[in-house]
C-alpha cells in the first residue's frame, strides 16, 4: 500500500505529467469533430469508439513513467531486492498509475460526451464502463512497461505490443455504450468488461513482475 | 534400455538431427502440395452455391488453421523455455513466429479475395476476421520485442511472456464463429459430427492441411539451424563445422 502513496505523492509533485495526459485526452476527442465535421447525428454514433480510443492512448502514452524514473534512479532495484512480494509492489504501481492517469479520465469524459451529444443514459454508461475499464488498461499496460523497459524505442514498441491486447475492453467498453443507445441491454458488456477486470486483477501483476525479473537481470 | 531423451535438447545434436529432417519434411511438402492442389483444382466437384470461387478454401483453411496452431506451439515453447531456461526451445520458438506471422497473413488475404465475390466486400469487421488481424498483430509484436532487445537470453523470456499473455486470443478466435454469429460461416469440418462437404473436397483440403504442417516443420527445423549457428558461433563445434564445410 505505501507504493500506492509515494507514487501518488511522486504525481503530486509533479502535476505536469498529469495534467498533459488528460490534455491529451482532451485534444485528441475534440480532433474528431474538427476532422468529420460537426454533423451532431454522426458524432452521437461516434462519441463512444472516439472517447474510448482516446482514453486507450492517453492511458498508453503514461505507460513509460510507470517503471522507468524508479529504473533511471536505481530504486526498481531496490524493490527487487525487498521481501515484499513483487507482484503485489507492481499491482501497488498499477493502481497508482490507474488513480493518476485513470481517473481524470473517467471524470473528464462525461464532458467530452455533452460534446458529442450524448444522451444522459449514455454518459452514464460511458462513464461507468470507462471506470471498469480503464484500470484493466493500467495492469495490462504494466506487462508491456515491464517488457519494454530501458529498451530503445521502447516507446513505440509499448504500443506495438499493449495495443493489441487492449481491444477486447475497447470492443465491449464502446459496444456497452451503444448498446445502450441502440435500446439493447449492456449488462452482458459490463459483466464482461468486470470478467476482463478480475482475470487482470490476478494475473498480470503477476506477468509484470516476472518481466520486470527478466528485464533487470 | 534407456532412452536419453535430453539428448536433442541440446543445440549442437539438434542441428544435426534438423539437418537430416529438413529433406525429407521438404520432400512431403512438395509432394502434398501438389496433390493438394491437384484435387482440389481438378477433381473437387464445383459447389452449387458458392461456384468455383469456393476452392480458395483449400488455402485459406489450412492457411487459418495452421496460423492459430502455430501460435499456441510457439507459445508451448516459449513457454518452457522460460520455465526450464532450455535455450533450444527458446530458438525454436523465435524460429515459429515468422511462419505464424505469414500464414496469418495468408489467411487475411485468400479470406479477402474470397470475400469478395461472396460478401461482395473484401473486409467486414465481424468478430473471426477482427481476432485474425489481432492475432497478426500479436505476432508481429513478439517478433518486434525479440528484435528490439539486443541480449538474446532477455529477448527469449520477453518474448514468452508476451506470446503466453497472447495465447488468450486463440480460444477466441477459434469459437468466434459460435459465440458471435456474425458474417463468416461456420466451421466446415468439426471432429464431432460428418463434415458439410463432398468426400473429395474433404480430402483435398486435408491433404493441403497436411502439406502446411510438412512445409512448417521444414522452414522452421531450418530458421533453427541458422538459429543455433548465430548464437552459438562462439563454440568449439560450430568452429569445427566451419572447418569441415571450408575442407568441402
Amino acid at each position: 500500500m505505501w507504493i500506492i502513496k509515494r507514487d501518488l505523492l511522486l504525481a503530486v509533485r509533479r502535476q505536469s505529467d498529469v495534467l498533459t495526459t488528460l490534455f491529451f485526452f482532451i485534444i485528441v476527442v475534440s480532433l474528431f469533430p474538427l476532422s468529420v465535421g460537426p454533423e451532431m447525428n454522426m458524432l452521437r454514433t461516434m462519441a463512444p469508439g472516439v472517447v474510448w480510443v482516446a482514453a486507450l492512448l492517453a492511458s498508453m502514452l503514461s505507460l513509460g513513467r510507470m517503471f522507468s524514473n524508479d529504473y533511471l534512479d536505481g530504486t526498481l532495484e531496490q524493490m527487487l531486492l525487498s521481501p515484499q512480494s513483487l507482484s503485489l509492489l507492481v499491482l501497488g504501481k498499477a493502481l497508482a498509475h490507474w488513480l493518476v492517469t485513470g481517473v481524470p479520465l473517467v471524470l473528464m469524459a462525461p464532458v467530452l460526451g455533452i460534446q458529442y451529444d450524448l444522451p444522459v443514459d449514455a454518459l452514464f454508461v460511458l462513464t461507468v464502463t470507462l471506470l471498469l475499464g480503464t484500470p484493466v488498461l493500467s495492469l495490462i499496460g504494466a506487462i508491456g512497461a515491464a517488457l519494454t523497459l530501458g529498451l530503445r524505442g521502447g516507446g513505440v514498441l509499448v504500443s506495438l505490443l499493449v495495443l493489441p491486447l487492449y481491444i477486447p475492453v475497447l470492443i465491449f467498453g464502446a459496444g456497452a455504450v451503444e448498446a445502450n443507445m441502440a435500446g439493447v441491454g449492456f449488462d452482458a458488456h459490463l459483466s464482461l468488461i468486470g470478467a476482463f477486470l478480475l482475470v487482470s486483477l490476478v494475473f498480470a501483476p503477476w506477468a509484470a513482475a516476472s518481466s520486470l525479473r527478466v528485464s533487470l537481470e | 534400455m534407456a532412452i536419453n531423451w535430453f539428448k536433442y535438447s541440446s543445440p549442437a545434436s539438434f542441428y544435426s538431427l534438423a539437418g537430416k529432417m529438413i529433406p525429407v519434411f521438404v520432400v512431403a511438402s512438395v509432394i502434398l502440395l501438389v496433390a493438394g492442389l491437384y484435387v482440389g483444382f481438378f477433381v473437387a466437384p464445383t459447389d452449387f452455391q458458392q461456384g468455383e470461387a469456393y476452392r480458395i478454401i483449400f488455402i485459406h483453411v489450412p492457411a487459418a488453421w495452421m496460423s492459430m496452431f502455430l501460435y499456441v506451439v510457439m507459445a508451448f515453447w516459449a513457454g518452457i523455455g522460460l520455465a526450464f531456461n532450455t535455450r533450444l526451445s527458446s530458438m525454436f520458438a523465435t524460429a515459429i513466429a515468422p511462419t505464424g506471422a505469414m500464414f496469418t497473413f495468408i489467411a487475411l488475404w485468400t479470406g479477402a479475395l474470397w470475400g469478395k465475390p461472396m460478401w461482395g466486400t473484401w473486409w467486414v469487421w465481424d468478430a473471426r476476421l477482427t481476432s485474425e488481424l489481432i492475432l497478426l498483430f500479436l505476432y508481429i509484436g513478439f517478433m518486434s520485442l525479440q528484435a528490439a532487445i539486443d541480449d538474446p537470453r532477455r529477448a527469449d523470456k520477453a518474448g514468452a511472456i508476451i506470446a503466453l499473455v497472447g495465447v488468450v486470443n486463440i480460444p477466441i478466435i477459434y469459437f468466434s464463429v459460435q459465440w458471435w454469429n456474425t458474417l463468416h460461416q461456420g466451421a466446415s469440418v468439426s471432429v464431432n459430427q460428418a463434415p458439410s462437404m463432398a468426400t473429395t473436397m474433404l480430402m483435398g483440403m486435408l491433404i493441403m492441411v497436411l502439406a502446411s504442417w510438412m512445409y512448417s516443420i521444414a522452414v522452421i527445423l531450418k530458421r533453427t539451424r541458422v538459429i543455433i549457428l548465430e548464437r552459438e558461433s562462439h563454440t568449439a563445434w560450430v568452429a569445427e563445422l566451419r572447418k569441415k564445410e571450408a575442407v568441402r
